[in-house]
């Protein structure tokens, strides 16, 4: 039995260590750690909640905006404010559009390694790339010319001897199954996604002033202020031309490119379809409301909960039933006890890990800066695949239609979405939807602005004398990463406790009190690693959640700790 | 045209990148640095060395958004940079080895190229009880820093956290969080403040530091003056309308669907320095201002607390009680600016600069 580490895993947001025992050439057990903790939620106590967001929004630089939307939403809901209909609609462009362009990063310059061999490009034909290519999609560049060109650059990198990012990969590891041509057409698609995603991007900048950590919401809606008339509006007619631009785009990248790429390289990995099962339990808050945000009836993505990979029934999701437990993370609870509702939150973080430097940690106590949430007691996947499957078995047409039509190509039956490769897929399909939904979304903007429809924020209670002495609220929202949750109690004008619980910390949380493996823990269970020393397997399964552990490690609430915080004002 | 033609064009060919290209991004590097286009000659050359210069970029307390602001950069493209202006050998987020292979990579640099390599830091240093608060192979952030900054050549922090703290080092400081200087003191530092930090400034100021050798000229924070010199409502777009009076007052009312001054919404502009309505975000598409919402004064020291509540006139922000004019505010702050510049970075700039006939060789003795 041999004891796999691998810290830092990159390729991912944060700081994440994974520890896994080996049993002859099968992992037989794992461990998630987050190595990384700030302290946020303690930093937010007694501030004015109207800039709550600002804060949140650095809890995560990769998934940025996601906090911020929760938290404006969270502290809507506690001061009851209703937000007019262009704020919903910019606040989903605004994470429609980070939900596309993340997908996109994730699977080329985050995942894209793990499957494709950037030595082996060298070896392809750019003739045959080009034939390839054009067999899968009509993306205007793929010539032969084109491929060689990329191939060229590839070869000076190498020839230079300075491989800069590139240096440290398992290349020639026995698990790489793409042909030469195929890495090649990838690597070429790495470069041009890089490229693409800055472009894209550019739509938060309109919307937001700039990316990462756009600066346009307001608790109550929007400063993107519309105006029809007016050159220097935020949002006017010419700034909707060039939205329209960057939306058809981007649906062309996502058509073109990404999904037939996905598509392609599984077609050469179908053994990841039995692979990186993990849970069984999934859990989507759905998000993406046409018109009402409070009627989840209205959302693109459905809300609901799958139990037990049965996906012949959707159960509804009651917030009051989350918990979060510690008995394997790094904090204490005052009075002890298992699991605390996040209104009733507390974290004392108490580090009881080994001193570093260090080479293994005590994977029996605490071993985690994530806590580790559940749904009745249960551990439960969040992200995508969650939302494609909840989407699924609801019923929904535009999902169910996509995701057949895929098992129908690799002669698969559904069961094979619980999968590292049923990830992967599922974030493809639902960027697929997305960057439709995106063109629509522009279009209600603009049909609002043309009929002077212009209100994009409520004032009702900007003004802190308008707020009752204490109130508590929670916000929702479906992140790229899955199902997020900020919950805030205000007492007089400043926030007296804020919450957040977070994609992957249902994810890649440690084991609770009963010893229920978290969602990393369990999708590595059998999981074959053909060499210890560049456990690639490893890497395959876990990054197919696209892990965000800046998100992950929060903490709230230090009542076992004397913190003097000067008040805000 | 220029005199190490044939060897410049060899090493392009050797790296697959047209010269036009390279001349392109070398001029538009200089347009950000400030500096006049005779420099071009030198630039260029110095971006086309045959051995890249390798740089480590090390992620601490943060939250990965300087790493995605740099992908954002484009001009120069994030590839060109990656691949061709420099040999990017770590940097988590995006590199392609993890674990033992990704640590062995750092060994080898430090080992290596030890003096001359470049670290950059993301994200802010804890240093409370001994550094548990962010461990990365089972090494504190504190460990890895010492081994990785102090046998650099110099160190770029880039964006607040690793500036000063950052976010993680505001009230109350749960984790004991410091940025790069003062968690490492005695460090050649330079800070890229900002929340993230622009990549526009970052790649022109890396520009600067691969053509002369030496870092450009900072301010007494470290920051290079080309970039964070001079104050945002100087600049801003909508100062007109301050001047005149003309101001939102309400969110979503006629001044702010008119792009009226924010400075009774809570803009900081007036108190805070940095070229953000100049250099722009995302290729330069827009501004937190132009998008209609008040600056939040993220490249100023220690933001966080001393910039909130971010939507209180500039006169209710602690420490400023009495009521004082925007315009006023500006004034004082520009005066330390100026006392900044004289005592740190001003020296560096009046030294005569290397001529561009000169070669870069003799101007790095220089330096």
């Amino acid at each position: 039995m041999a004891r796999i580490v691998v810290d830092p895993v990159t390729r991912i947001e944060g700081h994440l260590r994974i520890e896994a025992q080996l049993e002859g050439s099968r992992i037989s057990d794992a461990w998630s750690s987050g190595t990384m903790f700030r302290g946020i939620e303690i930093i937010l106590r007694n501030r004015d909640p109207r800039e709550a967001w600002i804060w949140t929004q650095r809890i995560c630089g990769v998934c940025t905006m996601v906090h911020a939307l929760a938290s404006v939403r969270a502290v809507e809901d506690a001061l009851q404010i209703e937000v007019p209909d262009n704020a919903r609609i910019v606040r989903n462009l605004i994470a429609g559009s980070q939900m596309v362009q993340d997908h996109v990063i994730h699977f080329y310059h985050l995942h894209a390694l793990d499957w494709v061999d950037v030595t082996l490009a060298l070896k392809a034909d750019p003739g045959k790339t080009s034939s390839l290519a054009q067999s899968i999609s009509n993306y205007p560049k793929s010539s032969a010319t084109y491929f060689k060109g990329v191939q060229d650059r590839v070869k000076a990198l190498v020839d230079s001897g300075q491989l800069s990012l590139f240096a440290s990969g398992y290349w020639g590891h026995p698990a790489y199954q793409l042909p030469p041509e195929a890495n090649l057409m990838a690597v070429a698609h790495y470069l041009e996604a890089l490229a693409w995603q800055k472009d894209f991007i550019r739509i938060h900048a309109v919307l937001g002033g700039k990316n990462p950590h756009p600066q346009t919401f307001l608790v109550g809606g929007m400063s993107t202020a519309m105006d029809p008339n007016e050159p220097f509006a935020v949002i006017n007619p010419e700034r909707i031309t060039f939205l329209r631009k960057l939306v058809k785009e981007a649906r062309q990248f996502v058509e073109q490119v990404y999904v037939p790429d996905v598509l392609a390289v599984a077609g050469f990995y179908k053994d990841w379809f039995s692979r990186g099962e993990g849970l069984g339990n999934f859990l989507s808050y759905g998000d993406y409301s046409s018109g009402n945000q409070k009627d989840p009836g209205t959302y693109l993505f459905p809300r609901g909960i799958i139990m037990n990979r049965d996906l012949s029934k959707v159960l509804p999701v009651d917030p009051s039933q989350i918990t979060e437990s510690v008995s394997h993370s790094w904090y204490e609870y005052s009075g002890g006890g298992e699991g605390k509702h996040p209104y009733d939150g507390e974290t004392n973080p108490k580090y009881s890990g080994p001193k570093p430097p260090f080479d293994f940690l005590d994977v029996d106590k605490k071993y985690s800066w994530l806590k580790a949430p559940r749904y009745q007691g249960k551990p439960m996947e969040v992200g995508p695949l969650a939302r494609v499957l909840v989407a699924y078995a609801s019923g929904s047409k535009e999902v169910k239609d996509l995701v057949d039509g895929v098992l129908k190509k690799f002669n698969a039956p559904a069961t094979a979405l619980f999968s590292t490769l049923g990830r992967i897929a599922a974030r493809t399909l639902e960027s697929l939807i997305m960057a439709k939904h995106l063109e629509t979304m522009v279009e209600e903007l603009d049909a609002n602005m043309s009929h002077g429809k212009v209100a994009i924020f409520n004032p009702v209670h900007w003004d802190p004398d308008s707020w009752p002495n204490s109130a508590r609220g929670f916000g929702l929202h479906e992140a790229p990463r899955g199902a997020l949750g900020h919950w805030v109690e205000i007492e007089g004008k400043s926030i007296k406790n804020y919450q957040a619980v977070v994609p992957t910390t249902w994810n890649a949380g440690p084991r609770d009190g009963q010893g229920q493996r978290g969602a990393y823990e369990a999708s590595l269970l059998n999981t074959p690693v053909a060499d210890p020393n560049r456990p690639l397997e490893i890497l395959r399964t876990i990054h197919s959640f696209d892990p965000c552990i800046a998100c992950a490690v929060h903490v709230v609430d230090a009542k076992g700790r004397d913190y003097t915080i000067p008040k805000a004002s | 045209m220029f005199e190490f033609e044939t060897e410049l064009s060899e090493v392009l060919a050797k790296r697959g990148i047209s010269r036009r290209q390279l001349v392109r991004f070398c001029s538009l590097m200089l347009g950000t640095l400030a500096m006049p286009e005779r420099y071009l000659a030198q630039v260029v050359q110095a971006v086309g060395k045959a051995r890249k210069p390798v740089l480590i970029w090390l992620q601490f307390q943060d939250c990965t958004g300087c790493s995605e602001s740099m992908i954002r950069s484009s001009h120069p493209d994030v590839a060109d940079v990656v691949l061709d202006l420099l040999s990017w050998e770590y940097h988590e987020v995006i590199m392609a080895g993890a674990g033992k292979q990704a640590d062995a990579i750092l060994d080898r640099v430090v080992r290596d190229d030890k003096g001359k390599y470049i670290a950059v830091v993301e994200g802010a240093i804890p240093t409370a009880d001994g550094g548990v608060y962010c461990t990365i192979g089972g090494h504190s952030a504190m460990e890895i820093a010492e081994k990785v900054c102090r046998n650099a050549a110099a160190t770029i922090a880039v964006g607040a956290c690793a500036f000063d703290g950052g976010l993680v080092r505001a009230a109350p400081n749960p984790t004991g969080a410091l940025g790069v200087q003062e968690a490492l003191p005695g460090i050649k530092v330079m800070n890229m403040a900002g929340c993230p930090h622009n990549p526009v400034n970052t790649a022109a100021a890396l520009v600067h530091y691969l053509t002369f050798n030496d870092l450009p000229a900072l301010d007494q924070y470290n920051r290079p003056l080309f970039a964070y010199g001079r104050i945002i409502h100087d600049q801003c777009e909508r100062r007109a309308h301050y001047d005149a009076g003309r101001y939102v007052t309400e969110w979503g009312d006629e001044g702010h669907r008119k792009g009226w001054c924010l400075y009774k919404m809570g803009c900081k502009g007036p108190m805070a320095t940095f070229n953000c309505p100049v250099a722009q975000w995302n290729d330069h598409t827009s501004w937190p201002i132009r998008a209609g919402h008040g600056c939040i004064g993220c490249a100023s020291p220690r933001f966080w607390d001393h910039m909130s509540p971010f939507y209180n006139r500039l006169p209710n922000i602690p420490g400023f009680g009495v009521e004082v004019s925007a315009g006023e505010i500006g004034l004082g702050l520009t005066a330390a600016v100026v006392a900044g510049v004289t005592a740190h970075g001003l020296i560096k700039m009046m030294k005569p600069a290397p001529k561009p006939s000169e070669a870069p060789a003799e101007s790095a003795k220089e330096n």
